[in-house]
């Protein structure tokens, strides 16, 4: 049986303003437990919340860069559940109105394909705080700073068909509202997470399997190996004859596996209601016009530009604009070396890897904009050649200074004098005589091995600086002449 | 000393006839001696009251006045006072010292007055009766074996014996009008919106609104003046400006309309009342009012509305109380679930109960738009025939209660009986208008309510007409026996 695998994303994104949603408190992560939580995030008796208007901006910010209906009258719900770190029974959210409607959001694959995914919703809603169970002697500490602060929970449509593209979806989101200024993205930190809805139904069908709802996985890696496995376990239970219950379940990185956590039957009825103590929110035209106004150049934006400007591949556009940081440092480059593909490779292959190895954010880069478009045009006029340029980016990254000052302290400067390298060659020719007799014997086919053989003693013998092609030349003249 | 009002108290300590610690003390005393027999207050607070009284003092030495500056008063007890137990009239909170005062209270005091305790309430501001308190009934200093009326019963009890000039309360569906009816007091709830929730702990949100409870339109006025005004920390508080309410009591009643709804003399209204009514109705005409017949057909609806929404809210409102962070814990709890069940089992009485469930069966999933919604829509109607009202009269005038203060107990068996009797002032909330009770006379020694209904924001209007009323009446004189 071929089966279709349908994926439908829920994340919340916490908004990166400075107070929490409906009090004055602060919404710094890690402070000590409880210092940042006031009467409101108490929920004390006779205390009343009021609108935090920048988390109002940043939802509307986010609506209109993915093109979604802003709801202009849109209301606050209680959402009624008991929980030890839900301070006040419940969790003011929005329900039938929310500030973000229907959207849609393009994505692109690794095979250069776009692909569009709708998004249902967003709604403004607060954050719980947390139960802390470890180091309380078998009790549970509450810590409530993390209690309203500001969430925008992005509903998607049941629109991806793998775990890969569920995780280009959530890199485009991740992507998207680091760019618009509001949500860290810091995943580690619960800034950005995720709910995976996944259901599997036989190719061809129409109907949705029923779905099973993983909470809360919190990186890249995680949401695609979550989704594999509970792919892989539906597929096994169908076949085995089995049905799939709706259930939440958790994944567990370290048995590669989801277990349930509770099943529908046991699900909360939470008596949603608008909330009496907020009025609806009226959003002007004049606000949305003002917000749009704001609004800075966006990744699909900018991928197509990048495409049509530089001519890069559609893949290759679209991860150079996965950050506006890691946009700007490439556009940089390509402004100083004047070459946009070596720039993308630089920037995605070796700048890539460097920070990769050294776990830092290109805004942290040891190899700044300048030193890399600097070392760009050096090869590009024949300076350096590719392989000494990963030597000069090595030594800029160890801090040695520009490509410039490194080639001249090292001297790495490509030798191009034609006589200094005819020089070089006949006494590497005159060394290897019974190579040169083997070569000058030799039929066609057998020559271009061998030619290899003395283009690499060429190479070592100048220590790498030698222009290769003048080698190839000069070299091909004295074996045959 | 005990009888004088606000306003004669304001002339008193203008004129250094006495001191506000002088007063303070009298009325301390009084307290001490008469309250025993009515229990209208939860906690005294002698300390703060005299240390307060002193400072008024002190301002007044100082060449400050104000009409409230040294004034005695008490709050219900569901206004949040800042080291102060705010009981709510419950188990729940009696060990509950609020860590912030409320806006009303914080306010009171800039102003002057003089906080001499928390008086006694139902039970999170559920009942009309003042039976449902953790603290005890309070009895009607009219009758001690009638009820004063709640939710504001001890405020009313309070003030109508004398124990002090005025108190806060709250209404919800009545709690201000109906006791102050059932007390022979002026009793004003303002247009939603106009005195600030924060603080206030909430039974229903959208119908919550406190106001004065005093023995003259004249100090209603001035009790409101110190209560009333925008809060940015209440989302639906609006900003409004806040008119001089002493300044509209003097205004002329010639040609005001005055509207009475034809529905509220129906079968359920004491015949004895109704002509108490209509002889008020007599009175403002020789005033120089219009008496016009008007209809407000949605009325019949608004019990059921109001049953459904209040209890709703209530529902939600009171979840916090869960025995995590403050409040009563049980003993030993065996699990989460067990804290839950028995902290809030044991710390809420039976109708506090029975209202977070019928609440909460009116939001359930598959009930929410045969209940809920449903009153939502019933409560919009009920708005648009005050609307439609209000374009033909100024005023709106009847009785505020169908039957005068009942027995102690009476109505225990049949909560539905206790809740009919808030018929005539349950729709102000519901369309968040403002409404005044004033005393209109007497059935076998109980006195009579008359409410006044005008539209947003005229509180001043329903302050003029009462007080012209009392200026040519003495029912809001009368004093109960022993007091």
């Amino acid at each position: 049986m071929q089966w279709e695998v349908v994926i439908g994303l829920e994340i919340h994104t916490q908004l990166t303003t400075r107070s929490k949603i409906f009090s004055g408190s602060s919404t710094t992560f890690g402070s000590e437990p409880n210092t940042q939580a006031s009467l409101v995030d108490l929920g004390m008796p006779g205390v009343l919340p009021v609108l935090n208007q920048e988390a109002v901006r940043m939802a509307v910010m986010f609506g209109l860069a993915i093109d979604a209906e802003i709801g202009q009258h849109n209301v606050f719900a209680r959402k009624n559940y008991f929980y030890p770190d839900l301070p006040k029974g419940y969790q003011i959210s929005q329900m039938e109105l929310p500030i973000v409607g229907k959207g849609h959001l393009d994505i692109a694959m690794e095979d250069g394909t776009i692909k569009r995914v709708g998004v249902t919703r967003a709604h403004l809603e607060e954050d719980a705080g947390k139960s802390l169970h470890e180091e309380f002697n078998g009790a549970t500490g509450i810590d409530l700073n993390r209690a309203g602060t500001p969430l925008l929970e992005i509903v998607s449509e049941p629109d991806m068909r793998s775990a890969k593209e569920a995780v280009a979806y959530v890199k485009t989101i991740h992507a998207l509202v680091r760019y618009l200024g509001i949500c860290d993205g810091n995943m580690a930190e619960g800034s950005l997470r995720c709910d995976c809805n996944v259901s599997i139904r036989p190719k061809g069908q129409v109907e949705f399997g029923t779905r099973c709802e993983i909470k809360n996985v919190n990186s890249f890696r995680f949401i695609e190996k979550a989704i594999n496995s509970e792919v892989q376990r539906q597929i096994e239970l169908i076949e085995d004859g089995g049905k799939v219950i709706q259930q939440t379940r958790l994944y567990d990185p370290n048995k590669d596996e989801t277990r349930p956590m509770r099943s529908k039957e046991e699900a909360n009825d939470y008596r949603y209601f608008p909330d009496p103590d907020l009025l609806p929110v009226v959003i002007e035209d004049s606000f949305l016009d003002d917000v749009r106004a704001t609004l800075p150049e966006l990744p699909p934006q900018k991928r197509e530009r990048f495409q049509a400007q530089f001519g890069l591949s559609v893949y290759d556009a679209s991860v150079l604009a996965t950050s506006r940081e890691q946009a700007d440092y490439f556009e940089k480059v390509v402004g100083i070396s004047g070459d946009a593909k070596l720039a993308a490779n630089w920037v995605m292959v070796e700048l890539g890897s460097l920070l990769n190895k050294q776990g830092v954010e290109i805004d942290q880069s040891p190899v700044s904009a300048e030193q890399l478009g600097g070392m760009l045009l050096r090869i590009k006029d024949n300076t350096i050649s590719g392989k000494i340029a990963k030597v000069v980016f090595e030594a800029m990254a160890n801090g040695e200074g520009s490509a410039d000052e490194i080639i001249d302290k090292r001297g790495l400067k490509q030798v191009t004098d034609t006589g200094a390298i005819s020089a070089v060659l006949d006494e590497m020719l005159a060394a290897n005589a019974e190579q040169v007799e083997q070569y000058r014997a030799a039929d066609e086919a057998k020559r271009g091995k061998m030619f290899g053989f003395f283009v690499g003693q060429a190479m070592k013998a100048s220590k790498g600086k030698a222009n290769p092609q003048q080698v190839n030349e000069l070299l091909k003249s004295k074996l045959e002449g | 000393m005990h009888h004088m009002t606000l306003a004669e108290i304001a002339r008193g300590l203008a004129e250094k006839k006495f001191s506000s610690e002088e007063l303070t003390k009298t009325l301390l005393a009084r307290i001490a001696l008469l309250d025993p027999q009515l229990n209208s207050f939860i906690s005294l607070t002698e300390d703060l009251a005299l240390q307060q009284a002193k400072a008024a003092d002190a301002r007044r030495a100082n060449g400050e006045s104000g009409a409230l500056l040294g004034a005695p008063i008490a709050h219900k007890d569901l206004f949040c006072t800042q080291g102060i137990r705010t009981s709510c009239g419950s188990k729940m909170l009696d060990n509950f010292k609020a860590p912030y005062d409320a806006t009303v209270v914080a306010k009171l005091a800039a102003a002057g007055a003089v906080t001499l305790g928390k008086t006694n309430m139902d039970e999170f501001a559920m009942g009309s009766a003042n039976e449902s308190s953790y603290y005890g009934p309070v009895k009607n200093p009219w009758n001690l074996e009638h009820v004063p009326g709640g939710s504001s019963g001890g405020s009313a009890a309070a003030v109508a014996a004398r124990l002090l000039p005025a108190a806060t309360g709250t209404d919800t569906g009545g709690s201000i009008r109906q006791p102050a009816a059932l007390t022979n007091l002026t009793g004003l709830k303002p247009t939603y919106g106009r005195v600030s929730r924060w603080g206030m702990i909430a039974y229903a949100s959208s119908l919550d609104q406190g106001g004065p409870l005093a023995r003259t339109a004249e100090d209603c006025a001035i009790l409101l003046q110190g209560m009333a005004g925008f809060d940015p920390q209440d989302s639906t508080s609006i900003d409004e400006p806040v008119p001089d309410y002493s300044a509209s009591l003097n205004g002329s009643l010639q040609g005001l309309r005055i509207g009475v709804p034809k529905e509220y003399f129906s079968a359920g209204l004491d015949p004895r009342i109704a002509e108490l009514i209509h002889n008020s109705v007599k009175e403002l005409e020789k005033l120089g009012a219009v008496i016009k017949e008007i209809s407000l057909p949605n009325m019949q609806h608004a019990i059921p509305a109001y049953y459904v929404i209040a209890p709703a809210e209530a529902s939600s409102n009171l979840s916090r109380f869960d025995g995590v962070r403050f409040g009563h814990r049980c003993e030993n709890p065996k699990d989460l679930i067990d804290l839950y069940k028995r902290s809030r089992g044991e710390g809420f009485g039976p109708e506090v109960q029975r209202r977070i469930m019928v609440g909460a069966y009116a939001l359930s999933a598959g009930y929410y738009d045969a209940y809920y919604l449903k009153a939502q829509k019933i409560r919009r109607l009920i708005k648009n025939d005050f609307m439609a009202a209000f374009k033909e009269v100024d005023i709106i005038l009847g009785p505020t209660t169908p039957n005068p203060a009942w027995k102690l107990g009476a109505k225990n068996s049949d909560p539905v009986a206790a809740y009919l009797e808030d018929v005539y002032t349950i729709t102000a909330n519901l369309a968040g208008l403002p409404g005044l009770s004033m005393p209109a006379g007497f059935v076998d020694g109980l006195p009579v309510g008359v409410q006044l209904l005008a539209p947003y924001f005229q509180e001043g209007r329903l302050l003029n007409v009462a007080h012209q009323y009392q200026l040519n009446t003495d029912w809001h004189t009368r004093t109960p026996t022993g007091f």
